[in-house]
């Protein structure tokens, strides 16, 4: 894990460091897709990437394009921040996202008021890059918003 | 079934907690363990030379051979050196695995010592630390490195209180029963002289009052780190019953791990305790009616309800009319953390999961004073690791 520094002179932020497995999801995000992992013996889609179904530890993982849209299946608006680096962020809207095709992941929603955020609501990505030229990350925002906004502004 | 239950809790010691930043760093790891474990056998009447197994969790001075490094630090040889590490449910998961332990053969009295109190230039040597982390992993490779930290999941706050919220989004959400868990625990507390916040009555008003942390979790809902430390010994039945404590049979066990981060479990609401509790009582050969008071861990008022629960006490999604209806102060119908719970009695790190096995112990002991369960004869304790992801269930019986 590597930390740079984030908007707003916010301590270091941790960035994500992508592995021989999961390059293809962070290559994804880079390019605008939602790569995920699917295993057609268990019909299954996967996150995060792993080297085997997990469950069945079945060897037919594949990659596949998702179609990046979800609901929010829970989240949490902090009013102390979680810690030092995301002190600048609160109220921070932390959230798990479940996608379209099942998997469940851990993101933050953007370009929402926090008194808005309902569980169930329909979300899309928004791919945030990173400034320091870490991989980007996948944030959500309301599906029913503005359409333009396909790029991150908080 | 195989476990033929003759294993006993014979004795315990407990460090009253203190604000951890007012706690004097005096003594190591190694060092609490020895003195905690005095004062165990001590209050068990077992001499220190009949110790023959230990469990341990894993401590800062050594990253790894943390069970030799207590046995050569105690001068003992064991038959059976047990680490263990289940975050929160640790505790609960040393007294298990030591009761099996002695069923099988391996040992006889084995000490389950968890100190909890800060070591000396702990305080320096993290400093520079992502101590804030919680009990997340910032190594590269490991998941929450990747796909948890980036966005700020960390410590166990946020965790949390994304399982609250999706509760209270399936079933509803009372603010003033969560609370009540906390106020109910915290009267008991002042039936406990060594609780933190004994003396500091708690009403439902204040926990909604107190300062919103992340939604729903409120400053009073949570947790407050202290330092401490308790040690356990279990032994074979009849060397506890040869103590002077009335011995505490261990009569049923059980466990449950699936997932680190919640985001990835089954259903957020659902945890692990259900196989774990309904192992233990199957064990047990007990009923869930049958039991006289519960402890249960309470790192936020949500481990409670969601425990209760699946566990068994009450239907899933009624957990907040359970806690509502019943009182569950020492001297109620359904006495629950009688020591305060470690919201109320503190949470001396991991040590805090075995502050529930002292509750239980305690009470079936008939030694807790002021704040006695009446006739408490049966037991059920639960532990619950890092983010409500590992369950441990432990079914006790006075003997």
């Amino acid at each position: 894990m590597t930390a740079s520094t984030g908007t707003g002179g916010a301590a270091a932020k941790p960035e994500p460091t992508p592995t021989a497995t999961t390059r293809p999801f962070w290559n994804g995000l880079r390019d605008r897709k939602v790569m995920l992992q699917y295993s057609p013996s268990t019909d299954a889609w996967v996150f995060y990437p792993r080297v085997l179904a997990p469950g069945s530890l079945t060897d037919d993982l594949q990659w596949r394009e998702a179609s990046g849209a979800g609901h929010v299946y829970s989240y949490t608006v902090t009013r102390r921040p979680t810690a030092a680096p995301w002190a600048a962020d609160v109220p921070q809207i932390i959230a798990v996202v479940e996608l379209a095709e099942g998997p469940r992941l851990t993101t933050e929603l953007v370009n929402v008021s926090d008194d808005a955020v309902k569980v169930g609501m329909v979300v899309r990505p928004v791919f945030c890059d990173s400034k320091t030229g870490g991989p980007t990350l996948l944030r959500f925002e309301p599906a029913a918003g503005p359409a333009d906004s396909q790029e991150e502004r908080p | 079934m195989a476990y033929a239950g003759s294993a006993a809790i014979a004795g315990f010691s407990e460090w009253k907690p203190e604000q951890r930043s007012r706690a004097e760093a005096r003594y190591f790891t190694t060092e609490q363990w020895a003195l905690l474990s005095r004062q165990a056998l001590d209050d068990a009447g077992i001499a220190p030379g009949l110790v023959d197994g230990i469990a341990t969790a894993g401590f800062p001075e050594t990253s790894m051979m943390a069970p030799a490094t207590v046995t050569e630090y105690l001068g003992i040889e064991v038959g059976f050196a047990e680490y263990v590490d289940l975050g929160g449910a640790t505790s609960a998961g040393m007294i298990w695995r030591a009761a099996a332990a002695i069923d099988l053969g391996l040992a006889n009295v084995v000490l389950c010592t968890v100190p909890g109190t800060p070591i000396p230039e702990l305080a320096s040597r993290t400093e520079g630390g992502r101590t804030y982390l919680g009990s997340l992993s910032d190594a590269v490779g490991s998941p929450q490195a990747e796909f948890e930290i980036p966005f700020g999941n960390v410590g166990q706050n946020a965790a949390y209180a994304l399982i609250a919220q999706r509760y209270g989004a399936t079933y509803g959400y009372d603010p003033a029963a969560l609370a009540k868990i906390a106020v109910d625990q915290r009267f008991s507390a002042q039936a406990n002289p060594a609780a933190i916040f004994c003396g500091k009555p708690l009403t439902v008003a204040d926990v909604l009052a107190s300062p919103m942390i992340a939604e729903p979790l409120h400053m009073l809902e949570i947790v407050m780190r202290c330092s401490g430390g308790a040690s356990v010994v279990v032994a074979r039945a009849d060397i506890a019953a040869s103590g002077p404590n009335r011995p505490v049979a261990i009569k049923g066990f059980g466990e449950g791990v699936a997932h680190r981060t919640p985001s990835y479990a089954r259903d957020m609401t659902v945890t692990t305790m259900g196989r774990a509790a309904d192992c233990a009582f199957r064990m047990a050969g007990l009923r869930r009616e049958e039991v006289d008071m519960v402890s249960v861990y309470d790192c936020y008022t949500i481990t409670v309800l969601l425990t209760l629960e699946d566990a068994g006490f009450c239907k899933k999604g009624e957990g907040q009319a359970f806690v509502t209806e019943h009182d569950l102060t020492y001297r109620g119908d359904f006495p629950c953390n009688t020591h305060g719970g470690q919201l109320s009695f503190g949470q001396p790190g991991i040590a805090g999961g075995m502050s529930h096995v002292c509750d239980a112990v305690r009470q079936l002991m008939g030694r807790a004073g002021a704040g006695q369960v009446q006739g408490a004869e049966v037991a059920f304790v639960a532990g619950t690791g890092g983010l409500m992801s590992e369950q441990v269930a432990l079914v006790l019986a006075a003997q």
